[in-house]
């Protein structure tokens, strides 16, 4: 035993190794080397989310509230509108006089059917009237402008128009969010529904929930019992099983899809058989599919292995003694089934439910190919303002919406059940 | 068995297969007493679980019957014949509270709250966790599983309770004490407990008599003492306690007694239980602790002389490795006490025994 006089350390109450350092100090240098360790390993994963996941996702919220076109194109007509207009008549000369400048200098640059495209969005008809003016005002027409403008096209006149230019105006706005739940402003910048033939996007998200959540139920009512046998069939029967239930994933998700159409169209096997027998006449064949019916089958199809397989996972550290405790405690075997195996398969049906649901919700091939009108989901509307209609503003809003609806979902999981219980595998 | 005349259990001629072509359980005969505390012994493999098994309900006899306090059962599902069982790893319900996996029984009855709530305390009480029925399985040690597995299988008041190995998975400390709580919970409720173990010391200590099984046979039926001290054949005597086998050939009969040339050429007396007779082989057990060193002339009928292989002390005893008979396994245990023998590596010695400790078996 070493005497501590020589280099007794201060007695501060503070724990040292026998050098005098603190003990929390040197814990910390020892440590630091396996931290370094474990985030070279992580890093790389990390950034590559970063990049390819989150940093996607953060530009596309972005963009469903940046709104730079109008305040890029014809600034200091915004500008004068908002300082000198008192929204309710027709502007001064002096914002005609402006705006007819800046057209004309975005007409010559090709760049005026920006700014139509973008008030289109909130009216119909507003790109037309911006690209007639502007042709107009270059070539043609001479100032005064108010009434050379209100001239070439009477709506100029009207303080509706100049409202809508206003509220489109600033450089971040709600107006995709709001297009997206069917609602806009009006020229006076109120919140309003849209004309009723233009509501649209709140039944798609209803209606995407809805199929969701019936895909959910159908994939759990199927998947359950084949995740049963499963876990409890012998090692070569299971595993036969097991392969059939991972084929749907080695096969092409098209190839997959167009079976199906082949299937359940009209003239199709199904249908073919069914007249065949004499359930149908050959001028009564079923529509099966370009509808919701075959949407709802196609995705319960391909979305069936991420059902069975969580619960199957689950099922199988069920110990079988369990059932035979309940048994011999004096459950009959249904009992027994309902009060001890079911709940323990919570947390597998729970991941599946969810995987699935998330996944449904955001399904785009399927419900293209075989969902015809009735069978399409938010996603395809997505993809069309995306590639067609290109206002990526309202694509974003709406994959936002999708998104927070998602996130909600979860947080209510987490809430009734907790994350933590959910078991992938 | 000829002493139970009014057996609560009874397997006549129960023979059980699952392939097809080879018995797991070889025409088994068992009678089990009201209130009896009786061990399933045997490696495993030997057919024991199954037994347990056939009478829990979850294995169906391939041929004979089971009869339950009178009652056929071969055709009453597990969940009908009302028998209490505790599993090997406790089979606790993982999403229920102590207190809802005890009161399970009781709720598939349809028993009321209040009835049940008093038992379900009465029994965890019993089992010393009245303090704990709101916690969930999981958050609990071994050894309390086990006592809620326990109570879960009392709490309907079974007459009969089965235990499969409901030791195995706890540490040795624990196990001895269980033991003890177990044969007490057996002597106040007076139950029937059928226990299946492959640990002797278990069986030796808890049970009123003992089955000892191997290769789908009971190879012998009855109490502890007997089991040990007289064991009636050579896998019995093998596997219960430790034992020093001598083999060899018979030379004489007399009475009770029998002359053994062992292979060594060494004579040994033995007492006769079950050889073949004159010229018969046969297998000799003896106990290391029955063996005397240096026991001096005439003392025993048996002193053959041994070499000291081996010396390890074990705290209440001295163990000893020698060679006797050409075998160089034969163990001597010396109790630790004043004036015991010092045995050193390498040492020429003589040991003795009584014929009476040494039994001739079956070869």
């Amino acid at each position: 035993m070493a005497t501590a006089e020589s280099a007794a350390p201060p007695d501060d109450g503070i724990l040292r190794t026998n050098d005098g350092v603190p003990l929390k100090t040197t814990l910390r240098r020892v440590n630091r080397r396996q931290k370094m360790v474990a985030l070279g390993l992580v890093l790389p994963l990390f950034l590559f989310i970063l990049v390819t996941f989150l940093a996607p996702i953060g530009m596309m919220l972005f963009r469903a509230v940046d709104n730079p076109v109008i305040q890029e194109q014809i600034p200091r007509t915004v500008a004068l509108l908002n300082e000198t207009w008192d929204g309710e008549s027709v502007p001064d000369d002096a914002v005609f006089d402006v705006l007819a400048e800046e057209m004309i200098q975005q007409y010559k640059v090709r760049e005026i059917a920006k700014v139509g495209t973008r008030l289109n969005y909130e009216q119909g008809g507003l790109r037309s009237l911006i690209t007639k003016t502007a042709r107009n005002i270059a070539h043609r027409a001479e100032p005064p402008w108010k009434d050379a403008f209100i001239a070439i096209d009477e709506r100029w006149g009207q303080p509706e128009t100049w409202g809508i230019i206003q509220n489109a105006a600033p450089r971040y706005t709600l107006s995709f969010f709001l297009a997206a739940l069917d609602l806009r402003y009006d020229w006076q910048g109120n919140i309003v529904e849209q004309p009723e033939y233009e509501q649209i996007y709140v039944k798609m998200f209803v209606r995407t929930m809805w199929i969701s959540g019936l895909v959910t139920v159908l994939c759990v009512a199927l998947g359950f019992p084949v995740a049963y046998l499963l876990a409890t069939l012998p090692m070569r029967q299971s595993n036969i099983l097991m392969i059939l239930v991972l084929l749907p994933f080695w096969t092409s998700l098209l190839v997959r899809t167009t079976s199906w159409i082949v299937l359940l169209q009209t003239e199709g096997v199904l249908n073919d058989i069914m007249v065949w027998i004499g359930i149908l006449s050959d001028e009564g064949r079923v529509q099966m599919i370009y509808n919701q019916l075959g949407t709802i089958i196609a995705m319960t199809h391909i979305l069936l292995p991420f059902m069975v397989l969580p619960i199957y996972s689950v099922m199988k550290t069920i110990s079988p003694s369990h059932m035979r405790a309940a048994r011999s405690l004096g459950a009959t075997p249904p009992r027994a089934f309902w009060d001890v195996y079911v709940p323990q398969t919570l947390p597998g049906i729970g991941a599946g439910s969810i995987l699935v649901f998330i996944l449904s919700v955001g399904y785009y091939i399927t419900p293209a190919l075989v969902g015809g009108r009735t069978g399409q989901l938010i996603s395809n509307f997505i993809a069309y303002h995306m590639q067609k209609s290109l206002n990526w503003g309202l694509a974003a809003a709406l994959g936002a919406l999708l998104l927070l609806g998602v996130l909600v979902l979860y947080w209510l999981y987490n809430r009734l059940i907790g994350v933590d219980k959910m078991k992938f595998g | 068995m000829a002493d139970i005349t009014d057996p609560f259990v009874r397997f006549m001629d129960v023979q059980k297969s699952y392939d097809g072509e080879t018995l797991v359980v070889k025409n088994l005969q068992l009678d089990i007493a009201k209130g009896e505390f009786l061990t399933l012994l045997g490696p495993s493999g030997s057919g024991k679980t199954t037994c347990l098994m056939m009478l829990a309900g979850f294995e169906s006899p391939t041929h004979g019957e089971i009869i339950l306090d009178g009652v056929p059962i071969s055709n009453v599902p597990p969940h009908k014949r009302g028998i209490g069982m505790v599993f090997q790893n406790y089979a606790l319900f993982p999403h229920m509270s102590v207190a809802e996996n005890v009161g399970y029984p009781l709720k598939v009855r349809g028993m009321g709250r209040d009835e049940m709530h008093r038992r379900v305390r009465r029994v965890l009480d019993m089992v010393e966790l009245g303090h704990l029925g709101g916690r969930r399985p999981a958050q609990l040690s071994g050894g309390q599983q086990q006592r809620v597995a326990l109570a879960r299988a009392l709490v309907f008041e079974p007459a009969l309770v089965l235990l499969d190995e409901p030791l195995g998975a706890l540490d040795k400390n624990l196990r001895e004490q269980m033991q003890y709580e177990l044969k007490h919970i057996h002597e106040t409720l007076g139950v029937t407990m059928v226990y299946v173990t492959h640990d002797q010391t278990e069986a030796l200590t808890m049970s009123d008599r003992i089955a000892v099984f191997d290769d789908g046979i009971i190879q012998q039926l009855a109490a502890p003492s007997t089991l040990y001290e007289e064991p009636g054949n050579s896998f019995v005597a093998q596997f219960i306690g430790e034992n020093n086998r001598l083999l060899g050939t018979v030379e004489a009969v007399d009475g009770q007694e029998c002359r053994v040339r062992a292979d060594s050429g060494d004579v040994i007396h033995a007492l006769d239980v079950r050889t073949t007779g004159v010229g018969g082989r046969t297998e000799l057990s003896l106990r290391p602790e029955r063996v005397s060193i240096n026991p001096g002339a005439g003392t025993t009928p048996n002193i053959l002389p041994a070499e000291v292989l081996e010396v390890i002390y074990v705290g209440d005893h001295i163990r000893s490795r020698m060679k006797v008979c050409g075998h160089d396994d034969f163990i001597v245990k010396v109790p630790n006490w004043a004036g015991h023998v010092h045995l050193r590596q390498g040492e020429q010695v003589e040991i003795g025994w009584f014929a009476s400790d040494c039994r001739a078996l079956d070869a």
